[in-house]
């Protein structure tokens, strides 16, 4: 699962203009069938982040907005059954969900008084079937459940695997009888930046000086890393020493190169573990 | 002087009766009336012996070829302490060396040449005129023709051009001897007619001295002076102060005095001929590195070599040198001189006796001195580190001309153990995050705890990047990371923001600069030495190969400027980047402060006559706190000043007197940022001079131009003279200060008196002046001074310049190759460990008084163990209140909070008003913290003594040990918890009840209890995440679009309900947000199922499930909603317009799923009747086609039909709160 620079940028290749969608990622997982899924998934949906915050601005212009709110209403008046709102998407290559959510605001502010909320736009995909129009329900509805990399279902999915990862690292960490304490406990006491875990005693992995432990459930590429380095690692780092990240789902073994500053990265829980020991001699 | 030096030659006074003479201005009784006589008729010119006399020896020693090592070319600018030595350095040439003494180089030119010297500084006695003079020639002479430097060149370059007032003329008496002064001016090289003037050579002080480049500051002295020609710039750039005034008059009188002389002395001065040699030496010099053979027997004149180098070891000895370590070097390359310039026939044919026949006529005179002025000094050389006595012990030349000498230094040698290790400096790390300091609230603001918190990061990305970066040639500190560094400083408005930020600053430089190997230059990041115990050797071999690459050039001749070397360079930049008074008042108050509080902390004595092990354990960790804790005050003192004279360095001194005196009107009434003439009073008085001096030395190194002329300052450096002076070592009476102690001041004060800062004219001062400051050093008893906490490891990590010594010797052996800087390692770094801990505060009374008697006849280790444990107690008993008590009264303000709420409804009262309430309720508790911390204090401190005493103490010590220590640690807790405990409670409540009343606002359906897995569980149920991600895969294919050959199969749906129960079962991994999607998404099945709406896998002819799956896989999600799920499940989703209205699609619509499930609904008591009917009534607004209405219709009618149960299993919340649970599901 730690891929060079070179294997990533071939996954990266192939990624281009692919929606995000049920069907592309069976592609996907056709192409490299050597590459775990999760890890392919985690790629995709990273890769076509990025797609997306370098269109995002083009989508979002009042023409653009005004375009596509019209193909919307032509397409479900020829048939309100169709997946007018889904193709649409595809078609100008942005994702399913966030369409979903420019026609479903456009269409609020036509048939409301006031502007619509963020928070009940939210509501409403959340909840399609709060959304006044029947014909639009379904639309949205359909861009959610398509969309594999952006909507509510896929950031739930998103924060669920995290949190399972933190258990599982914290089931690993009692297991090996490593006292920590975890964000919760930290940010009750105060601290200002937390890493999932801080050890009480420090422990070395690789020869390198472990203080706090962080869990990734995502694949560590460049740019997300770059991020997690700036708003997260050397903050721990500037805090509580040097620490271990876990990539579960790998990451770029090029990116692996603050190791003797104090940020060492692995793609599972690290088997040489080497305690203080208190002996006697 | 050269009075003096005669008729010690002709044998009418005796050498120590002449030292007498020159140490103490009083005549002595035990001189002869001859003597006497004699010198009292010599007595105006008693100041100015010492600098004549060093400069005497710098200008005959001229002549030794400067070929020598590089080093030695140094060496001349370390005899350029002395005062004029221009002509000494024969090893000028050495220029090449210019590695060495960076500032050296540019001297040719005689505009830079101020800029770096400053050795130059040799102060004549009395008037600080032309010091600088040798700067200027330093380098380049010596590589070119050194020999035209030395002659002229060497002398006080000053003297030719107008040489520079001292900044005070104070000394009148020096114009009177002028006599005895050469003229100062040394021709220009060029002329060679000039005489050697045996005037101190102006010191070329740093032009600009700016503190951002220190290193051009000043070099060593460089022996050579600068072709006179251009002494007019080196003279100006010295403290330029006296120049105005004193220029002409003296200049005048120098030439008068000059024609005086020459009328004297018939001959013409040796040096006057130097011109002619310039040609043999240029060759030898670049050719032989090789030296000549020194031997005893050809020496010229014995007699008169041994009396010189008895008076100038005797002037050593007395302290009337200013900088022993510049004579020591100076002596080092007499040494290892390599070669001797021929000189003038005429020369040779002068009379033997007569000082102006050359002193050291040949190379084996040189060595003979050198010599004989070594073997008086064996006891400094016997403490150098091992490295130098093994190579002073294998020098060939010392063993031809006293094999005694060389049979003690190899004694010493083998005795010695002082090696000064290598050893790795502790990594960098950061300053590690600390709640009780750091936390939320230490801030007045969210915003300011989070501008500190962004602050913090930006900070270490500052630094990182500068670790990266700072070597990179063409990187700029102030380009690279200044504007990034002042937007982060624009951020820090609020004043208590300022404080933390000091704080940090000044925490990350003593963790990362205190150790010696901080100055090297560390890698941040580096892996800790845990690593090494934890025997990851190749690290180890790295780390010694990382030394040898990393050890530093050299330290910049034996007197370099100050500097910030290393990572010290990052923090002086970050200042200068940051150039914010606020931030730079911040941190002078923090750094006072630490230093204080440093200086005064409680360093452990010496117990006499106590041996055994377990002493000599104490001692080394004594030891090691005395180096940690002088080591952090340098650094911080030397930080302190830079700061605080900022704002006031120029690159040159005030160009005339009167705007000099304005300055002076003006800075005279600022008050010092710290009383450091307090604090060297103090430290005198209590006999800790080794630890005060050290890094008051540091702090007035970045002195600017105007402050010596303070009154205040000019004190200190008096009193500091005064402390040189006293400072004789081989005095070594009972409670006086030890021998390396001593050597260490003699050391830093050395190297401050060379500093270009240094008032010049203070050095030869008479000693009556000094004695107007009173000293009372008499009225303490033992004192620090007199305990040796001074080993040559610390000595050597004070004073790296003290590795010069090493260096030359090395290069002697090595021949001449310049690499020797590589001899010069790091020292090892002393531990790292935090400060002791603060003694607590003694106590009045008698039982204080008899608690420090207790003390007082017992080992130190119990009184500091003693003192350890309260403290500790003490704090531990305040976090165990904490912990309890208060925590307890947290939780009772929590529940008495409940109450309120419940009584006064959900709203509550003013919050205000409830924490009122709350704390006249609680705080009284408070009280009960005392009696619990005296409690907790004597349970816990006994036993944290008898742990950390020995066995064997004897059980009444040990126990009025422990009763000490419970007194103290609940002496110190109790003061905390009564002057605080309320605040505390108060705050924690508050706390607390924000944190109640945050929390009772959104989520409180997501706190219901939860139930865990059973104990047995082993947590193998699917990952919610993996299900939420299946299910969403069968919600995507039913909604379409889909390929024709996509499908779901009974068997998955079944198998995804079947491992939906064993999540929910298993709750090890799931969290509300995933159980509140799965809720959701398990509702949307249903209705799926209901409308058949799922794409079924299989035979054309089906595509739909068969009725009978469909009402099992109904039964699932109904038994998995009614026992699994613990949040609750937006059930009436199942009635919404959309779901009902996917039934609208299907032909023919089957509506008895749907019935079916809404009576098992409420059989189950999932939905309640009303509730279903409420909901259905809602559907028949929505707009449906025709028929859809009317079925609907019916099914209503239907449903209405179905007998009324009781509804028994109805949950009661849902009676009182029909809709609270979707609402929230939904929200």
């Amino acid at each position: 699962m730690i891929l060079t620079k070179a294997q990533y940028d071939e996954i990266a290749q192939c990624l281009v203009s692919v929606p995000p969608t049920r069907q592309s990622l069976r592609k996907l997982k056709q192409r490299f069938p050597s590459q775990s899924q999760a890890t392919l998934l985690s790629i995709f949906s990273q890769e076509y982040q990025k797609h997306i915050k370098r269109t995002h601005a083009k989508h979002h212009t009042s023409e653009a907005i005004e375009n596509y709110y019209q193909r919307y209403l032509n397409g479900v008046v020829k048939n309100g059954a169709a997946p007018v709102l889904l193709e649409l998407a595809n078609e100008v290559d942005y994702a399913p969900s966030l369409m979903a959510r420019i026609i479903l605001e456009r269409f609020l502010q036509e048939h409301e008084e006031t502007p619509p909320s963020k928070s009940v736009i939210n509501s409403m995909l959340r909840d399609p079937s709060q959304i006044p129009d029947g014909v639009l329900a379904n639309q949205v509805y359909q861009c959610i459940v398509n969309d594999c990399c952006y909507g509510p279902l896929v950031d739930c999915i998103k924060h669920a695997i995290g949190h399972e990862h933190e258990v599982l690292l914290r089931d690993l960490l009692l297991e090996k009888n490593l006292s920590f304490l975890d964000e919760d406990q930290l940010r009750a006491k105060g601290y200002d930046k937390t890493p999932d875990f801080i050890l009480q005693v420090p422990v070395a992995v690789e020869g390198h000086i472990i203080h706090w432990i962080e869990s990734k459930a995502s694949f560590g590429d460049e740019c997300s890393h770059h991020a997690y380095l700036h708003d997260q690692f050397w903050s721990y780092w500037n805090r509580f020493g040097p620490g271990l990240v876990i990539y579960w789902y790998g990451f770029i073994q090029e990116l692996d190169c603050n190791r003797e500053r104090g940020i060492l990265l692995k793609a599972c829980f690290p088997t040489d573990i080497v305690t203080l020991c208190h002996s006697t001699a | 002087m050269a009075a003096v030096l005669e008729s010690l030659l002709r044998e009418e006074v005796s050498v120590a009766a002449a030292v007498r003479w020159i140490a103490r201005s009083t005549q002595s009784s035990e001189e002869s009336p001859g003597e006497a006589a004699v010198l009292n008729s010599l007595r105006p010119l008693r100041k100015e012996f010492v600098p004549f006399l060093l400069n005497f020896l710098r200008e005959q020693s001229s002549r030794v070829l400067p070929q020598g090592p590089p080093t030695p070319a140094k060496a001349p600018g370390a005899s350029a302490a002395l005062p004029g030595r221009p002509g000494g350095q024969p090893r000028g040439g050495r220029g090449a060396r210019s590695q060495l003494f960076p500032t050296t180089e540019p001297s040719s030119t005689a505009a830079e040449a101020p800029l770096t010297r400053r050795g130059g500084r040799r102060r004549g006695p009395g008037p600080a005129r032309e010091r600088g003079g040798r700067a200027p020639g330093v380098p380049e002479e010596g590589v070119g023709g050194e020999s035209l430097s030395w002659p002229g060149g060497r002398r006080l370059k000053g003297s030719g051009s107008p040489s520079i007032p001292s900044l005070t003329l104070s000394d009148p008496p020096n114009l009177s001897n002028l006599e005895e002064f050469p003229p100062v001016g040394s021709v220009p090289p060029g002329p060679a007619g000039t005489k050697p003037s045996r005037r101190i050579n102006p010191t070329p002080v740093s032009e600009e001295r700016s503190l951002s480049k220190p290193k051009i500051c000043f070099t060593s002295p460089p022996i050579s002076c600068v072709p006179s020609s251009q002494p007019s710039t080196l003279d100006t750039s010295p403290w330029g102060l006296g120049l105005p005034p004193g220029c002409r008059s003296l200049r005048e009188e120098r030439e008068m005095l000059r024609k005086e002389r020459s009328k004297q002395l018939q001959q013409s001065p040796t040096p006057a001929s130097p011109t002619p040699e310039l040609g043999t030496s240029l060759p030898s010099r670049t050719g032989s590195l090789t030296a000549e053979p020194a031997d005893p027997a050809r020496v010229s004149s014995p007699q008169r070599l041994e009396l010189v180098a008895l008076v100038y070891s005797s002037c050593i000895a007395e302290n009337l040198v200013p900088n022993l370590f510049l004579e020591l070097f100076f002596v080092f390359q007499l040494l290892t001189a390599r070669r001797m310039v021929a000189a003038k026939n005429s020369d040779l044919e002068l009379s033997q006796d007569s000082l102006e026949s050359p002193l050291f006529q040949s190379i084996h005179d040189c060595v003979f001195f050198a010599v004989q002025v070594l073997q008086h000094q064996f006891q400094v050389l016997s403490s150098l580190d091992k490295g130098t006595l093994k190579l002073l012990a294998e020098n060939e030349r010392l063993l031809c001309f006293s094999p005694a000498l060389q049979g003690r230094l190899r004694a010493a040698y083998e005795g010695s153990v002082a090696k000064v290790s290598l050893a790795m400096p502790p990594s960098a790390q950061a300053v590690s995050f600390q709640p009780e300091t750091d936390n939320r609230a230490n801030f007045s603001s969210d915003r300011a705890f989070h501008t500190f918190k962004k602050q913090r990061d930006v900070f270490y990305e500052v630094l990182r990047e500068w670790e990266d970066r700072h070597e990179e040639p063409g990187w700029d500190f102030e380009k690279g990371l200044g504007s990034r560094i002042r937007a982060m400083m624009g951020q820090l408005s609020a004043a208590c923001s300022h404080s933390h930020f000091v704080r940090l600053f000044q925490k990350q430089l003593l963790q990362m600069c205190q150790s010696p190997g901080g100055a090297g230059g560390t890698v941040l990041g580096e892996a800790p030495d845990v690593l090494s115990m934890l025997g990851a050797d190749k690290l180890g071999r790295l780390r010694r190969l990382q030394e040898r690459l990393v050890a530093p050039q050299s330290s910049g001749g034996p007197c370099p400027p100050p500097t910030f070397p290393g990572c010290q360079g990052f923090f002086r930049d970050f200042i200068l980047s940051a150039s914010s008074f606020q931030f730079n008042q911040h941190l002078m108050d923090s750094l006072s402060l630490k230093i204080r509080e440093l200086n005064g902390l409680a360093l452990p004595q010496h117990e006499p006559g106590d041996e055994d092990g377990e002493s000599d354990v104490d001692w080394q960790g004594a030891r090691r706190q005395f180096a940690v804790v002088l080591l952090s005050l340098r650094l911080l003192a030397k930080f302190l000043g830079f700061v605080a004279f900022l704002p006031y360095r120029g690159p040159e001194p005030p160009p005339t007197r009167e705007l000099q005196d304005s300055i002076l009107a003006l800075r005279s009434q600022v008050p010092p940022v710290l009383d450091v003439q307090a604090l060297l009073q103090q430290g005198l008085r209590a006999r800790r001079a080794v630890l005060t001096v050290p890094w008051l030395v540091e702090f007035l190194s970045f002195a600017d131009h105007i402050v010596p002329l303070l009154d205040y300052y000019r004190s200190i450096f008096t009193l500091l003279l005064h402390v040189h002076r006293s400072l004789v070592l081989s005095q070594d009476n009972e409670g006086e200060m030890c021998f390396l102690n001593k050597l260490l001041l003699l050391a830093v004060l050395g190297w401050l008196f060379q500093i270009p800062t240094f008032p010049e004219d203070l050095f030869f001062l008479e000693e009556g002046q000094v004695d107007a400051l009173e000293v009372d050093t008499a009225a303490s008893e033992h004192g620090l001074d007199s305990v040796p906490v001074v080993d040559q490891q610390l000595l050597y990590i004070c004073c790296p310049y003290i590795g010069e010594l090493r260096k030359l010797l090395a290069s002697w052996v090595s021949g001449s190759s310049g690499r020797s800087g590589g001899f010069v390692r790091k020292i090892t770094p002393t531990t790292t460990t935090g400060l002791g801990a603060q003694a607590p505060q003694t106590s009045q009374g008698l039982q204080a008084q008899l608690a420090q008697a207790f003390f007082h006849n017992q080992p130190p280790s119990l009184r500091r163990t003693v003192e350890f444990v309260a403290e500790r107690i003490g704090s531990n008993c305040v976090k165990h209140i904490k912990a309890t008590l208060v925590a307890d009264l947290v939780r009772q303000a929590e529940s008495l909070l409940q109450e309120q709420r419940v009584t006064q409804g959900q709203k509550g009262g003013d919050p205000a008003q409830l924490l009122e309430i709350l704390c006249s309720q609680l705080c009284p508790h408070g009280t009960q913290a005392l009696s619990q911390g005296r409690e907790f204090c004597q349970r816990k401190s006994p036993g944290a003594v008898r742990a950390l005493l020995p066995e064997e103490t004897p059980a009444a010590v040990l126990s009025s040990a422990e009763n000490i220590a419970v007194g103290l640690a609940t002496e110190k807790a109790c003061a905390w918890l009564s002057a605080n405990i309320t605040a505390l409670i108060r705050r924690e409540v508050k706390a607390a009840v924000s944190r109640t009343l945050r929390a009772q606002g959104p989520e409180p359906a997501a706190r219901g209890e939860r139930r865990g897995c059973s104990r047995a569980c082993e947590h193998h149920a699917p990952l919610p995440s993996h299900l939420i991600s299946e299910i969403k895969d069968v919600l995507s294919l039913a909604a379409g679009p889909r390929d024709p050959d996509e499908g779901v199969s009974p068997e998955h749906l079944e198998q995804l309900l079947g491992q939906m129960g064993q999540t929910l079962r298993c709750r090890q991994f799931l969290c509300p947000p995933a159980e509140q999607h799965l809720a959701k998404c398990s509702v949307e099945l249903a209705s799926l199922l209901v409308a058949d709406q799922i794409p079924v896998l299989g035979p054309p002819p089906q595509h739909r499930l068969e009725r009978g799956q469909a009402r099992r896989l109904l039964h699932m999600l109904l038994s998995l909603w009614k026992d699994d799920f613990q949040g609750p499940v937006p059930l009436q989703l199942l009635l919404s317009p959309r779901n009902v209205g996917l039934l609208a699609d299907t032909r023919p619509r089957e509506w008895d799923l749907l019935l079916f499930l809404l009576r098992e609904l409420v059989e189950k008591g999932l939905m309640g009747r009303m509730e279903i009917e409420a909901c259905l009534g809602s559907l028949h607004e929505a707009q449906w086609p025709g028929d859809f209405s009317e079925e609907l219709a019916t099914l209503f009618n239907l449903f209405l039909a179905e007998p009324h149960m009781p509804e028994p299993q109805r949950r009661t919340c849902e009676l009182v709160q029909p809709n609270r649970g979707t609402v929230l599901a939904q929200s």
